[in-house]
């Protein structure tokens, strides 16, 4: 047979499709597989991807992906620039993250296959268009040679599927042009690894239904591409056997899988309702943010306001205009667009209105690598902007605790009546996993009070245990007041110059955010919950990573434990002294060490950095590597 | 309301800090004057400003007010009239605030329509910063930071509206205290962005700009009082008019057979000529009353009826069944 065989005896460090499980017709059975679909930006690998993580999770695996596209919507045809990917990690056990290498690798074209081989480990699966690797495509690709003939090849199980020709054959009867055939074979392969994995196909069909609900026969075209690659994998000797990657014991109930930006987008929403307040998003397409953008776009029944601004200071600002109306108002933007708000933001501060930011971090500076993710604004969202302008910042850590971090950002800001900054990133934005449905009943209650009783009423008294000013809102009697930036008095918000009155309120407002963290959990250990040899800090995207690295770790006898944050400012108050039960800590973030820097100042604490900022997620081995370094020296 | 509201309940208890002589001080003061005569309640007018000598105005109203930050008033106001239509939103910016670091917000908002009463104090001058040039000041102007003359050519606020599709636009001057009333009348009365531009003297850095529309010697042979389906009539003894030369406006002596009949009628409604009398240049005199006036769906109307839609449509929002979207398995 071609695919690796189980009795061969590659081991799961060395081989296409590691994992144990005893081989058993029709289908061998593997712990967890990792596939990689790579083609030209107009080549469907995206959907061919999601579909498949779609039909994946149908079928109970525990799934983690990680779309990787480039910024160009259309690079020139078959050039390297122009090469999408996406990969999936499903599993029978719980995942983590996406996978750090391929167990296989799709390549449509010549440029996919070398953008992407270098991950391919030795023996994997490499499945490919043969028709694509014509000489025009090769050249494009930089290839003197042709791949598939010289050798080159020879470590990986190569499979050269006429998928073009086949994707034709099946198509002849349905009279479409070539251009609307060749946009098929997406499905062709998707068909085809749906018959090799044993995935359930009714998802997909019923997706293209929906999708094709108005052209018939680009239904009937793509149904007809995605059954005619499941009947060759079937028919096909090429692949001798199917895999079978059963469910994942996980934890009882609904599931549906969700990308971080829906995520974010159904916890907003989910805060406004338990708030009883309209949602208000003003925004600016940028990437990778503006999926939220059109989710919320999507929602206007709740009711929900999107309101698409003319740059990223309107997009923010028209929020505050929300906020001060009453809405809950959010803004979301990616890097350059917080650069932009931030002198808006430090108006939200100072008038103290509820206010949530969404920052979906990607990597800069400047423009940068706007499809890839980084963690480089931590210190942007702590204190960028002038003056003494402190804001509650919180991060999600997977795509699904976007939905919590967003709820829980809305709660803070009008609890506390303050801005807050919620940061994901490119990877959780555009990175799925199955979502355990919260009950709404069992949310968190979210109490807003506006101020009504004209007696006595002044906009800047303040509730004895938040801190929080009262909000009132314009239409209420009795109630009519001014604010501003301008710095104001105590109490009554009259423009005021007084410089004590000033460090008064500075104060105050620095005290009144330090104060969330009596309203936050402690800190949770993974690991020695007493103390060990070495704890590793993180906060954001990275969550999958360390979690996995630091299991492998403990597995291997190792102390080493996991800290992650989702409260980056006020911090847990009980942070300092957990770091200091382990000999050493280890901060990994995908920055030069933000957070770093941050436990240095605020504790003492030598800790150690662990940084990548290449775009890119950290592997699991490069932080077990550096892990160990660490232990060792 | 109970009773009527008179000019002294939106007087606000804030002491008014513009310089003794300032212009501001007769617009808010006919502003104050006028709103009783809207009959809206207090608390549901708000007042909007950014960052300059008029964006202070909204402490000095007894409304609700947000001092925001430079050039943002537009975009703040633009996100509560949205989700708050039943609010009187007004903005005051001037022209450093909103056609210079906030010119994007205004055009913008202008072009959505969104049913705002945006009131731009144009002084030609900075007036805060103590004395630059504007992006209204005139070619050669000398100021601090243009000590041999400015060399930018300034912006027209009357086409810079007319340029950016606003549905009303309209000129009036601080001191033209019943002219003034009249537009900020028309102004509220308008559905949609109503952009109302008033030349307004800083008798500080810049006194004496608009003079010759405001000195009553020589402002009759000046300004040129626009009304809808009137002849261009202007002059002390209104004796000269604006008539169509080929497609060249010029100005007339009525009499020795020159009669109103001949002169240009104006006609709000009319774009081309609302741009026409805006580009205006000596020796034609300086138009001053509402330029244009259409009708446009407004923004704000639009986003709240699609939510409407959506409501009537799909029922109201269900949080469950939102989060149940999609394909979902069951686990266990």
């Amino acid at each position: 047979m071609a695919l690796p065989p189980e009795a061969a005896g590659h081991a799961a460090e060395s081989s296409g499709l590691g994992g144990g499980g005893s081989a058993a017709k029709p289908g061998l059975r593997r712990d967890s597989v990792v596939i990689r679909f790579a083609g030209d930006s107009g080549d469907g690998m995206q959907l061919a991807g999601m579909q498949f993580t779609a039909e994946s999770a149908m079928a109970g695996n525990d799934i983690a992906t990680l779309p990787d596209f480039p910024a160009e919507i259309r690079a020139p045809a078959g050039t390297l620039a122009g090469v999408s990917g996406f990969q999936l990690n499903f599993s029978s056990r719980e995942v983590f993250t996406a996978g750090d290498e391929p167990n296989v690798l799709v390549a449509m074209n010549p440029a996919a296959l070398k953008a992407n081989l270098d991950d391919l480990p030795p023996n994997g699966v490499l499945i490919v268009d043969r028709e694509a690797f014509s000489e025009a495509n090769l050249k494009r690709a930089g290839y003197a040679k042709n791949p598939l003939t010289d050798h080159s090849l020879d470590k990986y199980q190569l499979f050269q599927v006429d998928v073009s020709k086949l994707t034709n054959n099946a198509l002849h009867s349905t009279g479409l042009n070539n251009r609307a055939v060749f946009r098929c074979r997406n499905l062709f392969v998707l068909g085809m690894l749906s018959w090799l994995f044993q995935r359930p196909v009714a998802s997909t069909e019923r997706w293209l239904e929906g999708r094709f609900k108005k052209t018939p026969e680009l239904l009937n075209a793509n149904l007809l591409a995605l059954k005619a690659g499941y009947n060759y994998g079937e028919t096909t000797e090429m692949f001798a056997s199917s895999y079978e990657v059963g469910p994942a014991r996980i934890v009882p109930g609904l599931y549906r899988n969700i990308t971080g930006n829906s995520a974010t987008a159904l916890g907003f929403v989910a805060a406004a309702v338990k708030s009883g307040r309209p949602l208000f998003l003003g925004s600016y397409p940028i990437t990778p943010a503006s999926d939220v953008l059109h989710d919320l776009a999507g929602f206007k029944n709740f009711p929900v306001y999107t309101f698409q601004a003319e740059d990223e200071i309107a997009g923010v600002t028209s929020a505050i205009g929300a906020a001060f109306g009453g809405a809950i108002a959010i803004t979301t933007t990616s890097g350059p667009g917080m650069n932009l708000k931030a002198e808006a933001v430090g108006l939200a501060v100072k008038t103290e209105l509820p206010l949530v930011i969404t920052d979906i971090q990607r990597a800069g500076p400047s423009t940068g690598m706007p499809t890839k993710p980084e963690q480089a604004d931590l210190l942007t969202a702590m204190y960028g902007r002038h003056g003494e302008s402190p804001i509650p910042v919180i991060a999600a850590s997977t795509p699904a605790d976007c939905f919590d971090c967003a709820y829980e950002a809305v709660r803070i800001a009008v609890t506390y009546m303050t801005p807050v900054i919620l940061l994901t990133d490119g990877q959780l934005a555009n990175g799925s996993e199955p979502w355990l449905l919260p009950d709404p009943d069992k949310l968190a209650p979210i109490k807003v009070e506006l101020a009504t009783d004209p007696n006595g009423f002044m906009p800047y008294t303040r509730d004895s245990e938040t801190l929080a000013r009262p909000w009132a809102v314009p239409g209420t009697p009795g109630l009519e007041h001014r604010i501003g930036g301008l710095s104001t008095e105590d109490v009554t918000g009259n423009i005021s110059y007084s410089p004590a009155n000033n460090e008064l309120m500075v104060r105050t407002r620095a005290r009144k955010v330090a104060g969330i963290a009596r309203d936050i959990p402690p800190t949770s250990i993974y690991g020695d919950a007493n103390g060990g040899d070495l704890v590793v800090l993180g906060w954001g995207s990275t969550y999958g990573s360390l979690r996995e690295a630091v299991t492998q770790m403990r597995d291997k006898g190792k102390s080493v434990s996991h800290i992650h944050l989702r409260y980056l400012n006020p911090l847990p108050s009980d942070l300092g002294a957990q770091l200091r039960k382990f000999k050493k800590v280890m901060i990994a973030e995908m920055n030069m060490g933000q957070l770093l820097k941050l436990v240095r100042a605020d504790y003492l604490i030598d800790a150690i950095g662990c940084n990548k900022i290449q775009g890119r997620p950290f592997k699991v081995s490069e932080l077990t590597n550096r892990i160990t370094r660490a232990l060792e020296g | 309301m109970a009773t009527a509201l008179t000019r002294k309940d939106f007087v606000s208890d804030q002491e008014v800090r513009w310089c003794p002589g300032c212009g501001d001080y007769a617009i808010l003061s006919q502003v104050q004057k006028i709103m009783p005569e809207f009959g809206i309640p207090r608390e549901n007018i708000v007042f909007i400003s950014g960052i300059g000598c008029s964006s202070r105005f909204p402490y000095y109203m007894n409304t609700y007010g947000f001092h925001t930050i430079h050039g943002r008033a537009p975009a703040v106001a633009t996100g509560l009239k949205v989700t708050r239509p039943d609010l009187d939103v007004w903005v005051v910016t001037g022209d450093g605030d909103g056609l210079s670091i906030g010119g994007n917000h205004l055009i913008h908002a202008l072009r959505r329509n969104v049913d705002l009463n945006i009131l731009l104090f144009n002084n030609r001058i900075y007036g805060l910063t103590k004395g630059q040039y504007s992006p209204t000041s005139e070619v050669g102007k000398v100021t601090k930071s243009t000590p041999a003359g400015s060399i930018d050519f300034p912006f027209n606020p009357i086409t810079v509206a007319l340029g950016a599709s606003a549905t009303f636009v309209a000129r009036t001057v601080d001191v033209e205290q019943k002219h003034l009333g009249d537009m900020l009348k028309r102004t509220h009365a308008h559905r949609g962005a109503a952009f109302l531009e008033i030349l307004q003297n800083c008798n500080i850095f810049n006194d004496g700009a608009f003079n010759d529309l405001s000195d009553k010697a020589i402002k009759a042979d000046h300004q040129l009082v626009l009304e809808h389906g009137k002849p261009l009539i202007f002059g002390k003894n209104r004796d000269k008019g604006v008539r169509m030369n080929g497609q060249r406006a010029e100005v007339v002596a009525l009499g020795n057979g020159v009669t109103a009949d001949d002169l240009v009628v104006h006609d709000e409604t009319n774009l081309a000529l609302a741009f026409m009398l805006a580009n205006f240049e000596a020796p034609l005199p300086t138009p001053i009353g509402v330029f244009y006036a259409t009708s446009r769906p407004t923004f704000d109307g639009a986003i709240n009826q699609q939510l409407q839609d959506a409501r009537t449509k799909q029922g109201p929002g269900d949080l469950a069944a939102l989060l149940k979207r999609g394909d979902t398995w069951s686990v266990g």
